[in-house]
Formats: structure tokens, sequence, C-alpha cells
């Protein structure tokens, strides 16, 4: 039985699997790294993300343009991002809670607007799969990497972007002065509350995405709670990667892959109990971390107000 | 006198935070098509309206106050415990497991038995992100949201298998568990839904209170919190505490859950989520403890406030027939409202301080509240 | 914190002071007046499954009836038990004639409030057991025969002689289709596989779209789920041409092109039997069962697909010899 977990097929689907189903997690962590490296801690992820899958949905479900509906979810992550900057920068509020209040907003919201609006679960025609030329020709390597839906190469092009704009920029220091000693940074000039407000909002923008990822590029459906937590684990994939994208990725794709490995394990008939199996990509993303044992220090300010004394 | 009355703006800024929030809410209601005022006025009455509905709102509140008081110890040592959803499963299912397996005992002993095993098993769970963080540095938040979906599998798999109702081994198989022993009910306080659990929580909330501030162990957790580099040359042992704080929050999590069973359900049963057991209060207990001001003496109204808030608005739900999701969304205003209100008592809290300043020893100083643990850092150091 | 507590204690007493001041009214049950039902769900009541199938009934029954003569209120969401436990009391305090408890986590919550509103009529399900409480009607569904029926179709239409099953939570009514589904499948065709799936959740609709996607790549031509999460693999199922067959309402606008058929519950039957029990006085005491027999339980065929018509009659065939009993599915009972 186990050997049959050894095959091409099963381990295409792995792949593939775990391609997609990372795409989600991806857009919120890159976005919520961002808002971290520079001390603020967003709990609000999936409430947003809700929000603009929502909002992403209706406007295909009513145009058909795929576009607009992406720009609105954006449009929308924006919106919650700069409520949540308003809340945690200027309020000064402790974020934990905000973030908490932010999700509890945006789950409760999104599924009445969904009542209200379009009222039966429906599905639309969402982003198609993007053959990229001669690479998707490829046997097996094409079909895994070069077969997939726009927003899916976004989030992954995102990778390398989110990458240079921390280490490389100056926006990118900036950022990690502001999350490591915010006094340090006022005194040098930088504007901790501008810095900050431009991280939480793109980090709202990123979880609009991520929303829409699925609402109208995976699943192409709308329902109550359709994220079911999804905004968490990308939380916590942030503080996989200790806050580099790079590392994100890495967390991303293996929590996914094993999420899909414990699908295929129950498929093909291996005698496991089915609720043990879906325990694995949780267990194993623990035992993973304290395998790899990494000394990463958090951005000393997160999750820190900022107030300055004048 | 000018600071008496800033004193009682502080006091009464949550509530007048809840007030905005459901100003919005009106707004909402009214788009809907309901009526605000009798929806207002049955979220009152549904809370507080008659003995019944003050007892609701007091058994809602026991879980948030149990969580709460775990999670002001979390946060004084400087760590967020967001596995209280997980640390109440457990304590639950270790509890209900107890008492299935001794279905003949007298009360009198079972009870506090397994009032103590969910407490044990609770602080087992939340030790173990403690120890995580301490010995291999992973993350707390991290460990505790993975930890939520593995304590929901595992009961959803022993609710099915292990401890199922053996009635229910049969066709539709309910994911429950048989009807506790009644000798093991918590007994009810006066001829409401009250149980003994409420007064085990404001009793345990005193008691953490003095634990905090009256002896050594609380000293340290609070250094360790404040200024963990201070403490470790203070010859503080600080992965120890780090553990300890995680460990008792989770206990206490896990005690909210054995409450629960025992106070409330009588029995387990899962539809998949953990909410579904646990209502969400280790969420909302978090909440809770924040409102009252990460103190346990004041979190103890906190509790009962947001225990009212959410009974009476599933009544505003019914009275007005607005759809449930509004109840969440509302929800989510209300504590988005009230955490932002906290600048204006910290402003006032600054002021104070400079006045006492001024005055110097014209009056007696203003005892502050600590607003938060990094915050106190000022007094202490 | 003296002062947190000072203003504590003013709230308390303010709030007794009103509470006093506006008493609690019984409401007691009218005879004359539309008939008032209650009724506590546990998902939204457009999960297109469970919760939205009772909704339905009611919605068609009140058509029926018309507003003057029939009519219902809701919660929905009530996921926690003891807020359901809440409403369920609260709706009894108020006069409705029938509060329906629709979920079976709720079945102990009634077994404690039923006997304390004798004069109102409470039911649940699903599930078997009205706990010898005069006053509690139970109802259940057998959709493992709507499953077996589903099974018998899928194994006669399976090209690859795999499918795929995507199950939420290994218990209850799911259980029930599925285990129906798997027997009419294997009735058919013994060599059949059937890969089954449960992703451990009734609610996620990314994980429940990644099973279909293994199942297809475990080589299943034909899938079939449970559950409002199910949504999800429809898409993929639409998406890579995979016949669907659905349970608990009709799919067939989600994915036109490739659902065969779906199982739908019509509550009817029952709500207006019960219904009909109350105005004569009798408020409980009743199991029911939906079945294909009583019609409770029905198959809705997809004009939208080309279903063969040998396989189309194997499949009333099939739907005659469960009703007659000439069928039996093997599973429960």
């Amino acid at each position: 039985m186990w050997a049959d977990l050894f095959t091409g097929s099963v381990l295409v689907g792995l792949l593939s699997s775990g391609i997609r189903l990372a795409t989600p997690y991806l857009y919120a962590a890159i976005g919520e790294t961002f808002g971290q490296r520079s001390g603020v801690l967003n709990l609000g992820v999936d409430g947003i993300m809700l929000m603009g899958a929502f909002s992403g949905f209706y406007v295909v479900f009513l145009t058909g343009n795929l576009w607009l509906g992406l720009l609105l979810a954006i449009i929308v992550g924006a919106i919650m991002g700069l409520a949540m900057a308003f809340i945690s920068v200027t309020l000064n509020a402790e974020q934990g809670i905000s973030g908490i209040g932010v999700y509890l907003f945006g789950l409760g919201m999104s599924d009445l607007l969904f009542q209200k609006l379009v009222n039966n679960v429906e599905t639309v025609r969402g982003f198609q799969p993007l053959h990229i030329p001669l690479l998707s020709d490829i046997p097996v390597i094409g079909e895994i990497f070069f077969q997939q839906n726009i927003l899916v190469y976004g989030a992954y092009l995102m990778v390398p972007i989110a990458w240079f704009v921390i280490n490389k920029t100056t926006f990118g220091l900036k950022m990690r002065a502001v999350g490591e000693n915010p006094e340090a940074a006022d005194t040098l000039g930088v504007s901790v509350a501008k810095v900050r407000y431009l991280t939480v909002t793109f980090g709202g923008i990123m979880s609009g995405i991520a929303g829409a990822s699925l609402s109208i590029a995976l699943l192409n459906v709308f329902q109550q709670n359709l994220t079911n937590g999804l905004g968490f684990i990308a939380i916590a994939l942030v503080y996989f990667g200790g806050w580099r994208p790079g590392w994100v990725l890495i967390g991303s794709l293996l929590f996914s892959m094993v999420n899909s490995l414990q699908v295929w394990v129950q498929v093909i008939g291996i005698e496991i109990p089915s609720d043990i199996a879906v325990m694995m990509p949780y267990l194993l993303t623990i035992v993973v971390l304290v395998i790899s044992a990494q000394r990463v220090r958090q951005p000393k300010a997160l999750s820190k107000a900022y107030e300055r004394m004048d | 006198m000018r600071v008496r009355w800033s004193a009682l703006f502080d006091a009464l800024l949550p509530l007048i935070a809840t007030l905005a929030a459901l100003l919005i809410g009106a707004i909402m209601l009214l788009i809907l098509g309901a009526n605000p005022i009798s929806g207002y006025a049955a979220l009152f009455e549904g809370a507080f309206g008659s003995m019944n509905a003050l007892a609701d709102t007091a058994v809602k509140a026991t879980p948030l106050l149990l969580v709460g008081i775990g999670i002001c110890i979390a946060f004084r040592s400087g760590v967020i415990n967001i596995g209280g959803e997980g640390q109440m499963i457990l304590g639950a299912l270790a509890a209900t497991g107890l008492g299935l397996a001794f279905p003949d005992l007298p009360g009198i002993i079972m009870i506090p038995l397994v009032l103590v095993v969910g407490f044990v098993a609770g602080g087992v769970w939340g030790g173990i992100p403690g120890y995580l963080k301490a010995r291999f540095n992973v993350n707390e938040i991290l460990s505790t949201i993975m930890m939520n979906a593995i304590a929901v599998q595992g009961m959803n798999f022993l609710l099915r298998d292990l401890m199922i109702d053996k009635l229910q081994k049969g066709a539709a198989r309910i994911p429950q568990t048989a009807r506790l022993s009644t000798a093991y009910d918590l007994p009810r306080l006066v001829p409401t839904r009250l149980h003994l659990g409420a007064l085990i929580a404001v009793i345990l909330a005193i008691g953490v209170y003095f634990f905090l501030w009256r002896t050594t162990i609380g000293y340290r957790i609070r250094a360790v919190g404040l200024n963990s580099h201070a403490s470790r040359y203070a010859g503080i042992k600080v992965p120890r505490y780090i553990i300890l704080s995680l460990a008792l929050s989770g206990a206490f999590a896990g005690l909210a859950g054995a409450v629960q069973v025992y106070g409330v359900n009588h029995f387990m049963i899962t539809d998949g989520t953990a909410a579904g057991f646990t209502g969400s209060a280790g969420f909302n207990g978090i909440v809770a403890a924040l409102f009252g001001q990460l103190h346990p003496i004041g979190t103890i109204p906190a509790s009962f406030l947001f225990g009212a808030l959410l009974v009476g608005a599933n009544k505003l739900q019914r009275v007005t027939q607005v759809p449930a999701a509004l109840i969440t969304a509302l929800n989510g205003l209300v504590v988005v409202f009230v955490v932002s209100s906290e600048i204006w008592r910290r402003k006032n809290a600054r002021r104070r301080a400079i006045q006492a300043l001024e005055a110097n020893k014209a009056g007696e100083p203003q005892p502050a509240i600590p607003v938060n643990p990094q915050e106190e850092e000022h007094h202490v150091g | 914190m003296k002062r947190v507590l000072k203003l504590f204690v003013l709230v308390m007493l303010a709030s007794l002071l009103l509470s006093a001041c506006g008493g609690a009214q019984e409401a007691q049950t009218t005879s004359d007046g539309p008939f008032k039902v209650a009724v506590v769900m546990p998902s939204a009541v457009n999960d297109l499954a469970f919760s939205q199938s009772m909704f339905e009934a009611l919605t068609q029954i009140k058509n029926e009836m018309g507003a003057e003569n029939f009519d219902f209120v809701y919660s929905d969401n009530m996921f926690v038990v003891d807020d359901a436990a809440a409403a369920i009391r609260d709706y009894a305090s108020q006069g409705y004639n029938l509060i329906i408890a629709h979920g079976s986590q709720y079945g102990a919550s009634l077994k404690e409030i039923a006997p304390d509103f004798p004069k109102t009529s409470f039911a649940w399900g699903t599930a078997g057991d009205t706990f010898d409480i005069p006053n509690i009607f139970a109802y259940e569904a057998y959709s493992q025969e709507g499953g077996y029926v589903n099974g018998v179709m899928a194994a006669a239409l399976s090209q690859s002689g795999t499918i795929g099953v995507v199950g939420p939570i290994e218990v209850g009514d799911a259980k029930l289709y599925v285990d129906g589904f798997i027997a009419g499948a294997k009735a058919t065709k013994p060599d059949i596989t059937v890969n089954v799936n449960y992703i451990g959740s009734f609610s996620d609709v990314a994980l429940a779209s990644e099973a279909a996607q293994t199942h297809a790549g475990a080589g299943a031509d034909v899938l079939t789920g449970s559950a409002q999460m199910v949504v999800g693999a429809i898409g993929v199922a639409e998406e890579r041409g995979i016949l669907w067959f659905g349970t608990q309402a009709d799919q067939s606008s989600l994915a036109p092109s490739i659902v065969v058929a779906s199982q739908v519950y019509d509550w009817t039957v029952v709500v207006d039997d019960m219904i009909a029990l109350i105005k004569e006085g009798t408020l409980g005491g009743k199991a029911y069962v939906v079945t294909l027999e009583n019609e409770g339980l029905l198959i809705v065929f997809n004009d939208g697909y080309d279903l063969s018509a040998d396989v189309k009659t194997l499949a009333e065939n099939t739907i005659a010899g469960l009703k007659d009993g000439s069928i039996k599915t093997g599973v429960g009972e």
C-alpha cells in the first residue's frame, strides 16, 4: 500500500496540488511578512481574505469581467488594510486583538453580503489555465509548472519581488529599521507611521488578492467562510519562514504538499483514520521547524505600538 | 476633581466604544429592514432582562473568564497564547474521558477530579508550545495555530471512535459521547442554568491576581514579560517561566473546557470544528482579557459584559430575523472599537501622571493601572 | 480596578431594575392566527446542503398554505450547541407551535428543554430517537438509498473503473450516503474501485477541491460527495470533464454539463404530517424516516445532462427495487 505512494502519478499530483494550494497562502503570507517586518502583527488576514474573495466573486458574477473582479478585491483589501493600519498605527491599539476584531468583521460581513446580494451558491468562470508557450509542452514538468492560471504564477512572482524590496531597496531598509527600532528610525527622520501604513495596506491588498485567488481562480465559487481559517495558517507560515520570502515559499509549499499527501494517503486506501491523516500537515510543520532548529529572531518591535513622545 | 471625572471617563470608555459600534450596527440593521430600537431592546433584554437572562450571560461569560485569566498570565510573561481553542478541547476530552471511564463514583469525589484533570490536560497542551518556544525557538503563534487544528482532528477521531456513545454505534452514528452521570453535573447556584463553574472562575480570577502580584513566581513571570534581558541578568531562568506561563494559560483554558462539559453540555459532540464546542471562547477570552486591562480582576466584569453581548446579540437575531452573519460582523466591530478606544485612556493616564508630577506631594500619587506590560516598565524600572 | 468594579455593579443594578419594570412576558400558544414554526439550523440557510433543504421545505409550505396560515422564523449558523439551546428555549417561551432543531447535535438539548414546555411541539433530526418524550418528533433520512442509486449509475457510467468520493467527516448522514453509494457501485460492478476521502471538515472548500483533483489524478472519472464544501469538488469535476453525483440538494445548476443526478431531501413530507398531528393535538412521539418510498427522498436527474436510456432505466429499476424492498442497500437499519 505505502509503495503506491511512490508512483509517478502521485508525485506529479503532489507537486501540482502543492503549487496550486500554496497560492493563497503565498499571497497572504508575503503581505503579512511586510506588515510584520515593519512591526505590525495583523491577525485579521482571514477576514480581509474573505472580503476580497466575496468582492472579487461578486463582480465576476455580475459582469463576468475577471480583471474588474480582481481590481475590486484589491480595493477592498486595501481599504481593510488601511483600516487595520489606522487602528494599529494611528490609534495604537493592541494589534493581536484588533486583528481578531477585523477577522470577525470580515467573516460576518462577507457572509452577510453574500446572503443579501447573491443568496444562492453560484459558480463563475474564473481565470483559466495559462499555457506558457514551449514550456508547457515539456512532458510532466510542463503540466506541473506551466499550465496554471495567472494568479498562481503571480503568487510565485511575488516571492523574488518581495525579497528584492525587503533586502535591496531603501524602502525595505526603512521598513526593517521601523520593525527593529522605531525610535532610532524616527530619530533618523523615517516616518514610522508612514512606513507602517504602507506595509499594512499592502498586506491588505495581498490578502484581498489571496481571497480572490480562491473565489475567481482556484475554486470559482463563494460560500460562507470560504477560506476556512486559511489566513491563520498563512500567519503561521510567516513565522515558519522567519520573515524571509524564500522561506515563506518553502513553508507554503511544504504545508500544501503534505496536505495533498494526506489526501493521497486516503485516496489510495492506506488504512489510517481520516482524522489522523488530516493532522499531518499541521504536525509536520511544527516538527520541521523543530528539526531545522532555525534561530531567527523576530522583528524586535513586532506587535508593539509606537507612540512618539512629543 | 478633574482627575475623578477623567477616571470615570476611563471606566466608561469601553461602554462608549461599544455604543459607537452598536450605532454602526443600527445603520446596518436599518439597511436590512429591521428596527434597530426593538433590536437593541431585545439585545438588552436577552442579556440582562430576567434572572434567566442574567444566568445565561454568566454561563456564557464563564469560559471567557477562565480563558481570559490564563491569557492574563501569558501576556504578563510576554507570550501570546492563541491556542485557547485547542486547550479547551483537550481539557474537555480528558475530563469527559475520565467521567465516562468511572461512571459510578460519588460526585463529591469525581467533580473535583475531572476539573483537575481538565486543568492538567489543558496545561500539557499549552506547555508544549511553551517548551517548543523555550527549547527550539518555535514561535508560539505558529505552534498554537497548528495545535488548535490538531486538537480538533483528535476530538473528531475520539468522538467518532473510542469515546462514541455505544447507542450511536449503529447506522446514523452521531459523533457524541454518552451523557455523563448526572451525579457529576456541576451544582446549580440558583434555580437557573447558572452553575458552580461561574463561581470557581471568579474565585480563580482573584487567586491569579494574588499569584501574579503577591508571590515570587508571579513576580518573576511578570519580570520576564517586562524585560527578559534584565530578568536573565537577575538570575531568573527565563525559558522556565515562559513554559510555566504558557502551561498555566493552557491549564485555565483546559479547565474552561471541562467546566463547559460538566456545567453546561454534560456530554461532548463534534460538528467538525473547534467553535462548535468552544463557541470561540478560546479567542473571545483573549478579547475579554484585554478589555479587562490584562488584569485578572478586571477580566471578571469584562467577560460578563462580553458574554452579555454574545447572548444578547443572539436574541437580537431572533427578534429581528436578520441573518446571524450580522451578529458576527457586529461582534468584530465592537472588538475593534473597544480596543481602539484605549488610546484615550492612555492619553488620560499620561495627563494624570504629568498633573501628579506637577502637584508633587500635594496629594497622593494616582496609582495608574498598567495598560500593558510594556508600559508598566516605567514603574518598575 | 475599583472604578471598573463600581461601574459593573451600577450596570447590574440598572439592568435588574429595568428587567423588573419590563417584566417577563410568557406568551401562550394561540389557536387562532397562523401556525408558527421556528427552526434552528447549524449552517447558513443558503448552504446548498443540509440547512437549505429544511429552509426550502418551510418556504414551500408557506407558499402552499399562505402566509396567513403558516409562518416561520429561523436562527441560522447556530453551530454552537449551547447557543442553539438558548434559541430553542427562547422560541419555546414565545409560543411557537413547532420548534425544529435541525441538526443531530441538538438532541441532548431538546431532551432537557422539551419537558419544560409541554404545550409546545419539538422536532429534531437527523435522528431516530424521540427519547420517549411526548412532545418530541424525530426525523431522519435514509440517505443511503439515494447513495445506492447514485452508486449504481456511477458504476455503470464509469469507463475507467475508478470512482472517487469526497466526504466531510466520517459520521452521520454523510457516512450513510457514502456507504450506500459504495454498496450500489459494488453491486453493479463488483470489481470497481471506489476511493474514499474524508477531508475532516464541512467547510473546507479548498481542500474539497484538491481532494477532487487527487481523485482525478488517481484515475476517477466519476465523483460524488456530501455536505456543503463539495462545491469546490464540483468545480474541479466540471473543469476536468468528470461526472458528478450530488446529494442533499439539487446541484445541477452549479455545473450543468457534468452533474448527472442529485439526491434531494424533501422535508415537506415530514413537516406537513407533523403540522397535521399537532393540529389534532398530538405533539410528538413519532419518528419519521424519509425514504425513496415515501418520496421524502427524490432522485432529481439533470435535464442538461444527456443520460443514456439504459442507465436511466437501470436507475429507475433500482429506485423501484428499493421502494418495494426487493433491493436492500445493506447499510444502516
